[in-house]
């Protein structure tokens, strides 16, 4: 028996389950969380039952009807509301009513209504099972802020009535954006370059990646959904290539392409190409088209940067955003020459919005050393570490610029000085 | 559920807006409240007069302390309200989003405690 195997697969059915039937995220949690200790206590000694979950769910609606039972001194009509409900919902679920309710779950914790961070913190607390320790860890807050801001977010969807529900067509496009982006918000945040916990991290990309998962699961005919499950999985092929033993960043020019993940990108590429052939061209599709055509070069050298640079064109269309014209110019400067993406960083440069992005002058300074500008390119090196990034970054143009340095090793008259 | 929607939005702008247009939006308005009272979901509510009308009470040291104008200056200012009954607050959003102001200024969107009597 694996019980944490069952927590992680049936914890966010059975809160779905048990949210819905008693109405309060708080309960559906307590008693879910009591449910497991008593799996934990008698399953070793009596044997896992047949039914993992049915168990589960019936041991948590006995626990909360006692719970309530024993509240309804203190909020009588409430309490029996409550009781009654949990008793004309008794039988245990279809899995088609399974579905939907992990569905609510999801759109609910994704409320617009919520700032951004709850709706990740939540989400990961609700369906990926995460404790509050673990999600407070991999975002790097103390423990007691993680729980604050998990409590607060509780509170405002029982307060301010925020419905547990399958948005109504209309609105299920738009709402459906924020869901693939908070799954999208846990996966970057496991995936950036960072000093740090590299277990939790990576944790935090298979977190997002299940995640996905469930929400492809749950709409098998969205092809955003199955494009960000997609690009997630063609990313993290490469994770053991990223950074070497002392988590120095190596970039994807001079990674051994024999550590990316075989199995990884075959099923990302497969999601991709049923994506862009359901006739997607969402912002998630294109990049996991780029990310494809990256991950199926078998050399750098093979990479199909004109496709990439069109694939990117595409994107801006669709997303417009100063990031994505960089990438571009960088695409083009690897399918066209360095000076035709120099060209263009220049003009992205002249319109400031990108002033404190490290990226923008380090690309800079990585087209130059391709055209053995030594000195511009250290130039370009010392702009970009005068910005904000995180320390494995840091490290890696550092090392850079000590390469160029050296190249543009001083004049004979300059030593004397 | 009830809700208190908060009108925010420019005076300056309304002040200095052509009376042929105030009252088009006056017009809008009268359409959402007759909506909101066929509904049954309008529980309340009214234009407020300007921010120079306003006076703000305090008592501080058990002295009492009035001064004039709004407790706060914004960029925004309180210029109506309507208080709804709504069945949860994707509903009660729906409503704030046809309130003509949500054009121009916002609408802010609280949940009333529910005191048992």
């Amino acid at each position: 028996m694996d019980l944490a195997h069952i927590y992680r697969e049936e914890w966010g059915r059975i809160l779905a389950i048990l949210i819905r039937q008693f109405g309060s995220f708080e309960l559906a949690e307590e008693v879910a969380q009591e449910a497991f200790t008593v799996a934990l206590e008698q399953w070793p000694r009596e044997g896992v039952p047949q039914n993992p979950r049915a168990w589960l769910i019936a041991t948590a609606r006995h626990k909360a009807i006692d719970y309530l039972r024993r509240a309804r001194r203190m909020d009588l009509k409430e309490s029996d509301e409550l009781v009654r409900l949990a008793d004309e919902r008794g039988e245990i679920q279809e899995e088609e009513t399974m579905r939907d309710e992990r569905l609510s779950l999801v759109f609910t914790c994704c409320h617009p209504a919520l700032a951004v961070e709850s709706q990740v913190a939540l989400t990961l607390r609700t369906l990926g099972g995460l404790t509050t320790e673990e999600i407070a860890k991999a975002f790097l807050v103390p423990v007691p802020t993680m729980a604050q801001r998990l409590v607060r977010t509780k509170n405002k969807i029982r307060s301010a009535h925020i419905p547990y529900c399958i948005p109504a067509k209309q609105e299920l496009v738009e709402r459906l954006d924020a869901v693939l982006l908070v799954i999208y918000l846990i996966f970057n945040e496991g995936y950036a370059a960072r000093s740090g916990d590299s277990l939790v991290r990576r944790e935090l990309c298979h977190d997002a990646i299940s995640l996905g998962r469930v929400l492809c699961e749950l709409l098998p005919s969205n092809a955003e959904a199955r494009s960000l499950l997609a690009l997630m999985l063609l990313h993290d092929s490469r994770r053991n290539a990223r950074s070497t033993d002392g988590n120095l960043l190596v970039p994807l020019e001079e990674q051994d392409r024999s550590l990316w993940d075989r199995e990884q990108i075959r099923e990302g590429v497969a999601l991709t190409e049923s994506a862009l052939r359901a006739g997607d061209r969402g912002p998630y599709s294109l990049q996991a088209a780029i990310a494809a055509l990256h991950a199926q070069a078998g050399t750098a050298g093979e990479t199909d940067w004109q496709q990439i640079a069109a694939l990117y064109r595409l994107l801006l269309i669709v997303h417009p955003s100063p990031v994505v014209e960089l990438n571009r110019a960088v695409a083009i400067a690897m399918a066209q020459g360095p000076h035709a993406g120099l060209r263009l960083l220049d003009e992205l440069e002249k319109r400031g919005e990108l002033s404190e992005y490290y990226l923008l002058p380090a690309a800079r300074a990585d087209l130059l050393r391709r055209s053995s500008c030594w000195a511009e390119a250290a130039e370009a090196y010392r702009s970009a570490l005068k910005l904000d990034m995180s320390g494995p970054e840091r490290q890696y143009l550092a090392r850079r610029l000590d390469e160029v340095e050296q190249l543009s090793s001083p004049a004979p008259a300059d030593r004397d000085l | 559920m009830q809700y208190l929607l908060l009108i925010y939005d420019q005076e300056t702008q309304w002040a200095t807006m052509p009376e042929a247009e105030q009252q088009k939006i006056y017009q809008r308005y009268g359409t959402l409240t007759q909506d909101l009272q066929k509904s049954g979901k309008m529980l309340g509510g009214n234009q407020l007069q300007p921010i120079s009308t306003a006076t703000t009470v305090r008592i501080r040291n058990g002295k009492k302390l009035v001064t004039d104008g709004p407790f706060a200056e914004t960029k925004e200012q309180l210029g109506g309200f309507y208080l709804v009954e709504a069945k949860d607050l994707d509903d009660a959003l729906a409503i704030a989003a046809r309130i003509p102001s949500a054009e121009t200024g916002s609408i802010e969107v609280r949940p009333l405690v529910k005191h048992s009597s």
